[in-house]
């Protein structure tokens, strides 16, 4: 699937990179934990979030993410969307609440991001 | 270690705005050198961490980063209060952060393990009253 296919899934507004939608998406992970996203997310992938300060943009950046989701209807503010257009992030925003969001994409054929243990640990 | 850049970054204690910065200009920087991106995403993750932390457990400190064709190096230090148990801080989960330390969707007690586990080469040292050292290297291929 497509960037676009997600915001038409989710009927989503694209607020940032509207150019890219068509590139591919494969995989998303869905956090509102940056520490959590730093420690297990390890490819350039989605990230849906409820979250929408600063570092969640900062977040994006140190790992070269793709594309912000931010569900029930949240949208930053502007001078955090400059940030998201300079880093290259597309960024839109659905009504839908996080969990469903993680549904409809799912069902429409995203899967979650490979995750790491790190070593020793068991799940 | 030969370096072709050293740059020294001031953090300050409490300041949630600006925290991150150093961080960023940390991963363009080696961005600008040709590092690649695998190597790039493993400082810039441990760099965000470290600064965080000084921003959020510390009373103020500096970052210092050093490229070099054998690595990068990238040293935190400040100047307290330190950490009283080490093993107990390098747990996953140990966290003393604050509220709106975890307003911001931090605290989670990742930091210090994340850092360990990116680096090459981990260190850590502190001293009650005194400070926080942290020395991690990063080997380029
Ligand atoms: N520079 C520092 N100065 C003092 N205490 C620190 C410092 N860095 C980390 N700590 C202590 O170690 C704990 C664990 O750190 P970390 O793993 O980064 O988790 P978090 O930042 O989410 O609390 C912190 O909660 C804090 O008590
Ligand atoms: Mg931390």
């Amino acid at each position: 699937m497509t960037f676009r296919d997600m915001a038409t899934v989710l009927h989503a507004k694209v607020l940032c990179h509207e150019e890219k939608l068509d590139n591919p998406a494969r995989t998303a992970c869905c956090s509102d934990l940056m520490s959590d996203v730093l420690a297990f997310v390890n490819e350039k992938t989605v990230l849906i979030t409820g979250l929408t300060n600063p570092h969640v943009m900062r977040t994006a950046d140190m790992l070269d993410l793709k594309c912000l989701v931010f569900a029930r209807g949240k949208i930053p503010t502007d001078d955090i969307l400059e940030t998201a257009d300079e880093q290259g992030l597309i960024v839109m925003t659905t009504k839908e609440t996080a969990f469903t969001t993680c549904g409809l994409l799912y069902e429409a054929g995203l899967r979650g991001v490979p995750i790491e243990w790190p070593e020793g640990e068991d799940a | 270690m030969s370096s072709f850049i050293h740059e020294e970054y001031p953090v300050a204690k409490g300041d949630y705005t600006r925290a991150g910065e150093a961080s960023a200009d940390i991963k363009r920087r080696l961005k600008q050198l040709g590092v690649s991106s695998n190597v790039m995403r493993k400082v810039a993750v441990a760099s965000y961490e470290v600064e965080l932390n000084l921003v959020i457990h510390s009373l103020g400190g500096k970052l210092m980063l050093d490229v070099g064709t054998d690595g990068v190096l990238l040293v935190s230090e400040d100047v307290g209060p330190g950490i009283p148990d080490i093993a107990m801080a390098m747990r996953e989960g140990y966290s003393t952060a604050s509220e709106e330390a975890r307003s911001l969707g931090f605290g989670a007690g990742m930091g210090l393990p994340n850092m360990k586990r990116n680096a090459d080469d981990f260190d850590i040292q502190s001293e009650m009253g005194k400070g926080t050292r942290i020395s991690m290297r990063f080997n380029l291929a």
